[in-house]
C-alpha cells in the first residue's frame, strides 16, 4: 500500500514522516509522469495554494489528479490542500480542483500574528491538538458533507465521500490520529 | 515570546519550503511575483543590486509602501529591518508583517548585538554564513535561517560556500561523541542544547533557505541539491530581461530540482540574466555584517 503526497511546494515531508511512522510507504508527486505510479491514497499538504494550484496546471497534472479524485481516490487535504479541493473560495476568484462541495475563506484568521494552537474535539477521534498557520476555515458546506470539527463555531474539518479536508496541520503535532483515520479510508 | 508562538513561527517557515521568496519593491512587482508562483514576497525599497549601486545608509522601508504590498497579494509578506534595530522590528510587527528579515543587506544599526528576537511575537529569518552564526541567531529567537550569499551580485559562489560550510559542520557534529559536544558548543559560542539537537537530528532545528546571488533556474536547483529547503531571489528577477518568465522558471526549477530535462527546457530563451558582479570585485561585502 502506497500513499502519494503532492510534493510541488510546502510541508510535504512532514506528512511523509508521519505516514512512514505508521508503516506506510509514500510516493512524491512532482510532475505529470508521477501520476502514473501506483498509489491508493493522496495527501495534499500545507503550503501556498496559489503556488501549488499554478504548478498543477503548468506541469500538466491538474486534469489527471482531478479525475483520480472524482473517481474515488481517498484524499487527506490540510490547509492549502483544503483550498485546492474546495468548490468555492469566498475571498478569492481562483478555483482549483473543486471536488469538495464547500466554500472556504483563505487566510481567514489573518496574517501570521493570527496563527494559533488549540485543542478541540474531532468526530471519532476525541480531542486532538490543532495547529492553525495563516489558516482557512470552511464557511459553508454542501449536501453530503459531514462536519468533523469546529473551533469557536468555525468549521475546521470536513469529510465528503473519500475526501478529508482540514484547516489545520495534524502532520505538525506528532499526534497520528487524523492520519490513522485517513488510512482507514483507503 | 511563549514557546507555542515560537513553534507556530517555525511552522510558517515549514509551509514556505520548496518555494521561492522574491524581493519586490512595488505592489505591481508583488502581483507579478505572486502570479509567477512566489510562496512569499520580501517588500523592500530597493533591491540589493540598487542598494549596492546607490551606496549610503540603507534602512527599513516606508511602512506605507509595505502596506501597499500587503494589500496587493494574498501570500505572506516579509520585510527587512537593520541588524540590531529593534525599533524597526517593533514597527514591522505593529503593521502585522508575516516575517521580519533582520538583514545584512541593510546597513547595520548595531555593530555588536543582534535583536533579542525572543521578545517578539512575529517571526524572524536571519542570514548565516556557517553553523555557528545560524545557531547564534536561533539562540536569539530566529525561527528560520538563510545563507547570506553576497546579495545583489548575481554571483552564486558565496551562497554555495556558506551552504557547504554549514553542511560540513553539521556532519561533523553528527559524528562527534556526546562528550565532545560541550566543547563544540563553547567553540561555536552557542547553547549546548542546540548543539545536542544538531547531533541528534543532523540538521538545523529550523528551516534553512538559500539566499544571495541566485540568478538562474540552474542556480536555484543547485542550492536545492546542496540541501537548501527553498530559495530567496532578490535582484535576480527584477534586474533581468524578462522578470515574469524568469520567476516562473525559477519556481518550477525549485519544485523539480532533480530533473535536468525539465530545467533544460525552463532555461530556453529566458532572456538576459542580471548582469553579475564577481564577489571579489566588490568593495562592500554584506555577508561580513553581523556575525
Amino acid at each position: 500500500m502506497k500513499v502519494a503526497v503532492l510534493a510541488l511546494q510546502g510541508a510535504f515531508i512532514e506528512h511523509e514522516n508521519m505516514l512512514q511512522k505508521l508503516g506506510v510507504d509514500c510516493v512524491e508527486l512532482r510532475q505529470r509522469a508521477d501520476l502514473d505510479k501506483d498509489y491508493c491514497g493522496l495527501v495534499l499538504p500545507g503550503g501556498e495554494s496559489t503556488v501549488q494550484g499554478k504548478l498543477l496546471h503548468e506541469l500538466g497534472m491538474f486534469d489527471v489528479l482531478q479525475t483520480q479524485i472524482n473517481s474515488g481516490l481517498p484524499v487527506l487535504a490540510t490547509c492549502a490542500g483544503l483550498i485546492l479541493l474546495a468548490e468555492r473560495i469566498s475571498n478569492d476568484q481562483a478555483v482549483y480542483l473543486a471536488t469538495l462541495p464547500v466554500t472556504v475563506r483563505r487566510n481567514a484568521y489573518g496574517r501570521q500574528l493570527g496563527s494559533f494552537h488549540t485543542e478541540a474535539p474531532c468526530q471519532g477521534l476525541g480531542t486532538i491538538p490543532m495547529e492553525f498557520i495563516r489558516a482557512p476555515y470552511v464557511e459553508a458546506v454542501g449536501p453530503g458533507v459531514d462536519v468533523l470539527a469546529t473551533v469557536d463555531t468555525r468549521i475546521v474539518a470536513v469529510r465528503y465521500k473519500k475526501q478529508l479536508g482540514l484547516s489545520f496541520h495534524p502532520e505538525l503535532t506528532g499526534n497520528p490520529a487524523v492520519h490513522k483515520m485517513f488510512l482507514q479510508m483507503l | 515570546m511563549e514557546q507555542k508562538r515560537y513553534e507556530l513561527n517555525k511552522e510558517l517557515a515549514q509551509m514556505l519550503k520548496g518555494g521561492v521568496i522574491m524581493d519586490v519593491t512595488t505592489p505591481e512587482q508583488a502581483r507579478i511575483a505572486e502570479a509567477a508562483g512566489a510562496c512569499a514576497v520580501m517588500a523592500l525599497e530597493r533591491i540589493p543590486a540598487d542598494i549596492r549601486a546607490a551606496g549610503g545608509v540603507s534602512r527599513m522601508s516606508d511602512p506605507a509602501m509595505i502596506k501597499g504590498i500587503q494589500a496587493a497579494v494574498s501570500i505572506p509578506v516579509m520585510a527587512k529591518c537593520r541588524i540590531g534595530h529593534f525599533v524597526e522590528a517593533q514597527i514591522l510587527e505593529a503593521i502585522d508583517i508575516d516575517y521580519i528579515d533582520e538583514s545584512e543587506v541593510l546597513s547595520p544599526a548595531d555593530d555588536v548585538y543582534h535583536i533579542d528576537k525572543t521578545r517578539f511575537r512575529v517571526p524572524f529569518v536571519c542570514g548565516a554564513r556557517d553553523l555557528g552564526e545560524a545557531l547564534r541567531r536561533i539562540d536569539e529567537g530566529a525561527s528560520m535561517i538563510r545563507t547570506k550569499g553576497e546579495p545583489g551580485t548575481g554571483d552564486i559562489v558565496q551562497a554555495v560556500h556558506h551552504m557547504r560550510m554549514m553542511n560540513r559542520a553539521i556532519a561533523n557534529i553528527r559524528a562527534m561523541r556526546t562528550d565532545e559536544l560541550f566543547d563544540e558548543a563553547k567553540r561555536l559560542q552557542v547553547s549546548y542544547t542546540l548543539v545536542q539537537y544538531v547531533h541528534e537530528h543532523g540538521r538545523l532545528p529550523v528551516v534553512n533557505f538559500a539566499a544571495g546571488g541566485v540568478a538562474t533556474p540552474a542556480d536555484a536547483a543547485l542550492m536545492m541539491q546542496l540541501g537548501a529547503e527553498g530559495v530567496f531571489v532578490g535582484s535576480g528577477i527584477f534586474k533581468s530581461g524578462n522578470p515574469e518568465k524568469r520567476a516562473n522558471a525559477i519556481v518550477k526549477a525549485v519544485s523539480n530540482f532533480n530533473d535536468a530535462q525539465m530545467i533544460a527546457s525552463l532555461f530556453e530563451n529566458l532572456g538576459e540574466a542580471m548582469v553579475g558582479i564577481n564577489a571579489q570585485e566588490i568593495e562592500l561585502l554584506m555577508a561580513e555584517r553581523g556575525k
